[in-house]
């Protein structure tokens, strides 16, 4: 067994794992957690791969944004997940039955699926191809800064219109209170401000 | 990307450089006490790039590899879009200031809408097509309810937003169903993949998903149903402006799209545009006569004269295009002149839109009355004004492309269509005593643009102002015949 092999095998067995626990851990909280190793492992998986943009945007996007966002909600709501988990023992069967036709599609459409030249898809070699060539996040920088400027640039104004109108949607500014002024903060003059007395001994002020 | 693709997306950039450098100087210097000025300084800058583009000569010029093509028909779409937003905006600066409800934010908007539009119309690509009408629905969206503490004004936003999201998932699945069986998004590459005159069943289907897609954003029937709601509940101004600039760019979009990458399948597209065209025509002649706001009748009379447009392109041809350029400009000098009105519409301060507040105008104020029985005439295409020779143009495109039922059926719309026009004329001149009516003032920026594109329509007569050969030349550089 070489290492390859062995990290492979250790980033899968506990890729599995954290699946399983998610399902079944008592904890909607656990569940999260394992849910975030899994992601980690995939990463793992991915840079064994050798797709290692795909494997940083994993943990950055999923681990990163979305799981704690899954933290962040089931951690705020009050949901009853115990009741939830006896509601879903009776649809078990069912579940196994349509879990179980799923896969049976994806096998058959692995089985057939040909690509051009005749391969079929489980003898392709795995990973990307060794040699020359930029590592491909940065194959991916020059295509997209580079031959899709434009629409990388358009997607940029985009995102800044959605900023605008949320703002001028949302934002009411409140008279009544009272907000921090940073450069009056900061122009104070502790002369003019501050008093300094010689408070005598058991007399005050 | 070269220096090259740079130097021919410059006044796109330019503007969205500008837009993004009026923001932040709004945002750090005096906010919504900018607006007015930011509104005047925007509208020069729009003028200016329509200056600038209208320069650049006639060759035609690509840039990103076929993802953004220039040429004398993007130029005419932009030169007319941007002058219309320009003159949109300095009517708008008049009536929000009016109102004390500026915001900063609008100009900006209007702008980055504006750049959003010229990519559209330059669009040589699925993907930039789409990332351009993106970027000025979103701008739509928000400029519609801008006005946010007015329930009509949120529910236009609201009912556009989420009905132009349909519309563009509708894009979206026609463009990825097209890019599949085409197997490729550059319109040259699509071009190529349909070169039979027809399409394979798989292209057909994208192609049927793009042409909805098109068709809401041009508000044909049957993708109509938004456009009386939300002309209605936007504030005045982006009502105008709606009907204006974006009905440019969307209908040179669907043009570029229909020529550029199913030029050689117009069979396939042809009877599709010619069914929406009809149906536009009479649904907007006929629901209109029901109405008595003049937002919502100006509504119908949108979809009524894109039904009209449409003719143009279901004729297919070079001539086909010509006429539906011709058409364009003219509608959106007549629309900008008809809004001019009724922005001033008011009695004691208030905004009136009832279609019988402009009863008697012609006592109080006779030249203004004039001046709208000219645009009126002319929407309705009496001749012999200008409005008349756009639905002379497209009728006679129709005839010319063995299209003679389509050419008859829209002489009868055309006949029907102007019934509420002239209504809204009799109402000025012979209009009931009791009515609420109007004040009849309006402001200088309102007068002027009144006026100009009352004469426009009368003397534009004589040779069109050169327009036609200016489209023809445009239509010369998309349709390859």
């Amino acid at each position: 067994m070489t290492v390859v092999q062995f990290v492979f095998y250790l980033f899968a067995l506990t890729l599995l794992t954290g699946g399983v626990f998610t399902v079944v851990s008592k904890s909607p909280v656990h569940s999260v957690l394992w849910l975030i190793l899994a992601f980690l492992s995939g990463a793992g998986l991915m840079v064994l791969l050798g797709a290692e943009f795909v494997a940083m945007l994993l943990i950055i996007v999923y681990v990163g944004a979305v799981a704690v966002l899954f933290l962040f909600v089931v951690m705020m709501l009050d949901v009853d997940f115990a009741e939830l988990r006896a509601e879903m023992a009776s649809y078990l069967p069912l579940a196994l039955v349509i879990g179980l036709v799923l896969i049976m599609q994806l096998a058959m459409a692995f089985g057939t699926w040909e690509l051009g030249g005749g391969v079929a898809l489980h003898e392709l070699p795995m990973g990307t191809p060794e040699g020359a060539g930029p590592h491909n996040t940065a194959a991916l920088g020059l295509l997209l800064y580079d031959r899709y400027f434009i629409l990388f640039q358009l997607a940029g104004l985009i995102l800044l219109v959605a900023m605008i109108g949320a703002i001028v949607l949302t934002l009411r500014h409140r008279k009544d209170i009272k907000r921090q002024d940073v450069l009056a903060q900061m122009y104070r003059d502790p002369a003019k401000t501050l008093e300094l007395k010689d408070v005598k001994p058991g007399q005050g002020l | 990307m070269t220096s090259t693709d740079l130097a021919i997306i410059m006044p796109e950039l330019f503007l969205a450089l500008y837009a993004m450098v009026a923001l932040l100087g709004a945002v750090w210097t005096s906010k919504d006490a900018a607006a007015s000025l930011l509104c005047w300084l925007t509208a020069a800058v729009l003028v200016a790039v329509a200056v600038w583009i209208s320069l650049a000569g006639s060759a035609t010029n690509v840039a990103f590899n076929g993802m953004f093509v220039d040429d004398a028909f993007a130029r005419f779409a932009k030169v007319t879009l941007l002058l219309a937003a320009a003159i949109v905006l300095v009517l708008s600066e008049g009536f929000f200031s009016r109102r004390g409800i500026q915001h900063f934010e609008y100009p900006v908007l209007i702008a980055l809408a504006v750049v959003g539009m010229m990519v559209m119309v330059s669009a040589g690509d699925l993907i930039t097509l789409y990332m351009g009408l993106e970027l000025q629905s979103l701008s739509l969206y928000v400029i519609a309810a801008i006005r946010r503490d007015s329930l009509k004004s949120t529910e236009a936003g609201l009912k556009y937003f989420t009905l132009g999201a349909l519309s563009s998932g509708l894009l979206l699945y026609g463009a990825s169903l097209t890019y599949g069986y085409a197997g490729s998004t550059v319109f040259r590459d699509i071009f190529a993949a349909a070169n039979d005159g027809h399409v394979g069943i798989g292209l057909l289907l994208g192609l049927t998903f793009m042409i909805s897609g098109f068709a809401f954003k041009v508000s044909a029937v049957p993708f109509h149903m938004w456009t009386p709601d939300v002309y209605e509940g936007a504030p005045t101004p982006v009502t105008a402006f709606f009907a204006s600039a974006p009905k440019m760019a969307a209908m040179a979009m669907f043009a570029r799209a229909m020529h550029d990458a199913f030029g050689q399948a117009v069979a396939d597209w042809q009877q599709i545009v010619a069914l929406m065209a009809v149906l536009s025509i009479f649904l907007g002649a006929i629901a209109g006569i029901g109405q008595r706001d003049i937002k919502r009748l100006m509504a119908y009379s949108s979809i009524s004269h894109m039904g009209f447009a449409l003719i143009g392109l279901a004729a297919g041809t070079q001539a086909g295009v010509t006429a539906m350029l011709i058409y364009m400009a003219i509608y959106v000098t007549m629309n900008v002149g008809t809004f001019a009105f009724i922005l001033s519409m008011e009695r004691d301060g208030q905004h009136v839109t009832r279609i019988d507040g402009v009863s008697l105008l012609s006592r109080k104020e006779p030249l203004t009355a004039l001046a709208m029985l000219v645009l009126l005439f002319s929407l309705a295409g009496v001749p012999p004004l200008v409005g008349f020779f756009g639905k002379f143009a497209v009728l006679t495109a129709a005839l010319d492309a063995g299209l003679p039922w389509l050419a008859a059926l829209g002489a009868v719309g055309s006949v029907i269509s102007a019934f509420y026009y002239l209504r809204i004329v009799y109402y000025m001149y012979f209009g009931s005593e009791e009515a609420e009516q109007i004040d009849g003032s309006m402001n200088g920026a309102q007068w002027v643009v009144l006026m100009v594109s009352a004469l426009i329509m009368v003397a534009g007569v004589i040779n069109l102002f050169g327009v036609d050969g200016l489209a023809a030349n445009a239509a010369a550089s998309l349709v390859v015949n």
